[in-house]
């Protein structure tokens, strides 16, 4: 067990774990932050879609320990209101069904937006690529994406 | 989808809110008593008209919900169902899960697609009953005829006078009365539908772009573990012996023990359980652990051996004929023109995005349960059955579903879960990681079918003949003493109608038709995934229409449409869609060399085709571009709704038809994540385009029927890109590498 300081969401949380434990983990079991979701646990699915200093991140493979002093932002913390416009692109177009991946598509998108903030379709389809929703509500992903960028969704 | 024939798995799923009866408990719930208890507790009158409604003074309106929310909507279209009847505004309602009481609510589970079939009538008579209870309170209270009021936006107007009176002002009034007969109020009229038809917003997004959602695996209970179990890679094998030692310290470990396979209705396979703080230190246990395992009956068992197995039972003699009409097999035997085929489909994973996990609490007297499951009343049974307590001290919270495609079908993970909670006395969660869920499944079955058509001298297609093998939902699991029979495959008419439902070529109008099936055995379990058998029948008969058509040198439409020349409701609305599909997919222009274009069809139930349109990519695999999809699905509750199924359904099947596939090796799945099941992702998935066909008839199911016709629309597309006719799915990139070169 190692003693260790992180920032999520802004807030400073001291926290005794394995050093080697995933972000992921911690955020799920240790702090209570379950909007990010395990998905895969090797990287591949992009459920667990987390930023650190704003950049996406995948919180399953992150051991804690090399977080250092880097912001964490999840889910949670991605506004107080559902006011990122991507989570309101997201409703406006109605993307979630079963909605499990969707935090971490949600987080993939916002961070990829904010170094892109005007994608081409193929760029969009790069960029989502390792976040795997089952239900497969991609057409809307993609749309969201186009409006949040103030593009037409349509 | 449920087609008439499959009785078993209706009869299975016992949702029988169709009848009145049914609904006799639910709607008894708001008696006088009640009410007036309720307005005693001090917290407000509630309005409970019945077991789904609560109505407050404060005019909040709940609706409880009972099928669980998988993705599929049902927290949305069934307040729409009830606020169409309530007249009230779609703003004013807060849904909640209901409780897993079976005695009142009968219809805690949902599959088949039938959530929207099943509670059209019995939800909108929800939202009746509640409205002519309170135009009644408010008739009394202005003593005035019941005939001279409305109901109007949450409140009841009194026509002559125009006073008005809020449905949480008449919570009190409208509580004293009588019931009302929920199956003598007038329903409205679907011209006068405000809500439904209407493309309204799902009740549950918003918790799902915050990270507020809460699904079975974020259950968070005070002073709760995690556990996972190592259970053995091959199916039907056993913990021969096992040292934890090492696991045991693990940081986090609290407990190792063995845990026995349950010879259930779904079975599970026992192992090693590792309880720990937290699910890495669970998961890190596990790793430490040495294992020996007996390999069990199915070690022998591979997907090579599979495919001679089918082979063989196709060429046999069949298990049984499904239907016989004419002589088929004279007159294929006889001068015809003949033409045959063979398809198929392997083994598929539902691969949900959230886990199987259920979060058990084992008290003295009393187990509560937090499972994210498709069928709450069966997860109650299931642990009532196992524990011996009464169903009253099973408490079930039905959760939200991170997926589920027909998996949350099984209830083998909360048996699981029990067994590990019931040793540790607090609540523990256990989870399955994703190379459990991928290897632990109960999968699509494997299947085969082999075809032949003749036409005469004429031209006409007079005979078709079809063998469906599979490795059948009904006797799987045979080897840990699972009770239900392949005696079972002799009836026809029930389970067994699972294994072909989809085959049979009606309404094509062909004379001769025979249709038989043969199963296979195997040790893998198997189990319902999205559209069941009508994730492979329609594949082999929807591309042998098109060998058919090709053979014939016709177009693959205009054959279809000639085969459904004649008039019946049942060919009209066919090729309606049909027609509708061809439009809008521009079909019969010319493509670019090395485009194709596919079609498909079904009909029962809901009605669809499918154009699916894709190019080959260099390198052997296929690049779907564009699937228009034509839905009768009667009365589209929620039309956005219908989408997104459409568009989900058809992306959920391209998984099975371009890379997903589960193969079996010395009786274990090869495959354990998502590098080797490949599942669709965003760069692969169409544009599809979803027409609703405009109906007054009662809704059918959409859940399932965007999946049917993927993989012959696919597969035909792939056939006028190429001249390659696929024989088996997944699609194999070096087939058409071989083409292009």
């Amino acid at each position: 067990m190692t003693s260790l300081a992180i920032t999520v969401n802004d807030k400073l949380y001291r926290i005794e774990v394995p050093p080697e434990t995933p972000l992921l983990w911690v955020l799920r079991d240790t702090l209570g932050l379950t909007g990010t979701k395990y998905g895969c646990g090797m990287g591949l699915c992009g459920a667990c879609t987390v930023h650190l200093d704003g950049e996406s991140r995948r919180s399953c493979q992150t051991p804690v320990s090399s977080v250092g002093a880097k912001k964490i932002t999840t889910i949670e913390g991605l506004s107080r209101d559902r006011s990122h416009p991507v989570q309101r692109a997201w409703i406006a177009e109605q993307v979630p069904q079963c909605g499990y991946c969707q935090s971490g598509q949600i987080m993939q998108a916002a961070a990829f937006l904010a170094s892109t903030p005007h994608p081409t379709r193929e760029q969009i389809d790069e960029a989502m690529n390792g976040n795997i929703c089952r239900c497969a509500t991609y057409q809307r992903i993609r749309r969201a994406i186009q409006r949040a960028s103030g593009q037409n969704g349509r | 989808m449920i087609p008439q024939t499959q009785v078993s798995r209706r009869g299975f799923l016992k949702t029988s809110t169709k009848t009145a009866g049914a609904l006799i408990l639910g709607f008894c719930l708001g008696t006088r008593g009640q009410a007036q208890k309720q307005a005693s507790a001090g917290d407000g009158l509630v309005f409970k008209p019945n077991a789904w409604l609560r109505i407050t003074a404060d005019d909040q309106i709940t609706v409880l919900v009972e099928k669980p929310e998988l993705g599929q909507g049902s927290r949305t279209y069934t307040p729409m169902m009830i606020a169409e009847e309530l007249e009230v505004d779609w703003s004013a309602i807060h849904v909640e899960q209901a409780p897993t009481i079976p005695s009142i609510y009968q219809g805690l589970r949902t599959g088949g697609s039938g959530g929207v079939a099943h509670t059209f009538s019995p939800m909108r008579k929800v939202g009746a009953q509640a409205r002519e209870m309170l135009i009644t309170a408010a008739a009394r209270q202005w003593k005035v005829k019941k005939e001279e009021c409305r109901a109007e936006n949450g409140a009841v107007v009194h026509g002559p006078t125009n006073r008005r009176l809020r449905y949480g002002e008449l919570a009190g009034p409208a509580s004293e009365l009588p019931q009302v007969n929920p199956d003598q109020v007038t329903l409205k009229q679907p011209k006068n539908f405000r809500f439904i038809g209407k493309p309204l917003p799902r009740t549950d997004v918003p918790s799902k772009v915050d990270g507020s959602a809460v699904f079975g695996i974020d259950v968070r209970v005070p002073d709760m573990l995690f556990a996972v179990i190592a259970r053995c890679p091959l199916f039907g094998g056993k913990l021969q012996s096992f040292d934890g030692a090492t696991a045991k310290i693990v940081p986090g470990v609290r407990a190792v023990f063995p845990v026995p396979p349950l010879p259930r209705r779904f079975n599970t396979a026992g192992g090693v359980a590792v309880v720990a703080d937290s699910t890495w230190a669970a998961m890190q246990g596990r790793k430490a652990l040495l294992l020996r395992w007996d390999k069990g009956p199915g070690s022998r068992e591979s997907t090579e051996s599979l495919r001679k197995l089918v082979e063989e039972r196709a060429a046999a003699p069949p298990t049984f004929i499904v239907i016989d009409r004419g002589d088929a097999r004279e007159v294929l035997a006889g001068p015809v023109k003949k033409v045959e085929g063979h398809y198929e489909s392997p083994f598929q994973a539902h691969a949900t995005m959230e886990p199987m996990n259920t979060t058990v609490h084992v008290r003295d007297d009393e187990i509560e349960v937090w499972s994210p499951t498709q069928f709450g009343d069966e997860v109650q049974k299931e642990i009532v059955e196992l524990s011996s307590l009464p169903t009253e001290k099973v408490i079930v919270h039905m959760m939200l579903c991170g997926g589920s495609f027909g998996r949350r079908y099984q209830w083998d993970y909360a048996a699981e879960a029990w067994q590990v909670a019931k040793e540790i006395k607090l609540p523990v969660q256990l989870v399955w990681t994703r190379e459990d869920d991928m290897q632990h499944d109960f999968y699509r079955p494997y299947n085969y079918q082999r075809l032949s058509g003749g036409f005469d001298a004429q031209g006409k297609l007079v005979a078709w003949s079809t063998r469906v093998v599979t490795t059948p939902i009904s006797g799987s699991n045979l080897y840990t003493g699972f009770t239900e029979s392949l005696e079972t495959l002799k009836d026809p008419a029930t389970v067994a109608a699972l294994e072909w439902y989809g085959a049979d070529i009606t309404p094509y109008s062909i004379p001769n038709f025979r249709l038989d099936y043969s199963h296979a055995d195997s040790v893998v379990p198997r189990s319902w995934w999205r559209s069941v058998a009508s994730s492979y029948t329609p594949f082999a008969k929807e591309c042998f229409v098109d060998e058919l058509a090709h053979a014939s040198g016709r177009d693959p439409f205009q054959f279809r449409m000639d085969l459904l020349a004649d008039k019946s409701p049942e060919k009209e609305r066919l090729r309606a869609v049909l027609q509708l599909a061809a439009e809008s997919a521009d079909w019969g222009k010319a493509l670019p060399k090395g485009r194709g274009r596919g079609i498909a069809c079904r009909a029962g139930g809901s009605y669809s085709a499918q154009v699916a349109e894709i190019s080959v990519n260099d390198d052997g695999t296929v690049q779907v571009l564009r699937v228009v999809s034509v839905v009768d699905c009667g009365i589209a509750v929620n039309p956005d709704g219908v989408r997104a199924m459409t568009e989900g359904a058809i992306n959920f099947a391209l998984t099975a038809v371009l890379s997903g596939e589960i193969t079996i090796k010395d009786g274990a799945v090869e495959q354990s994540n998502f590098h080797d099941y490949q599942v669709l992702r965003i760069n692969q998935a169409p544009e599809v385009e979803v027409h609703i066909v405009p109906s007054l008839e009662d809704p059918n199911g959409v859940g399932e029927l965007g999946a049917m016709l993927v993989p012959p629309a696919v597969a035909n597309a792939v056939f006028a890109a190429t001249g390659v006719r696929v024989r088996r799915l997944p699609i194999d990139p070096q087939l058409l590498k071989r083409s292009k070169s």
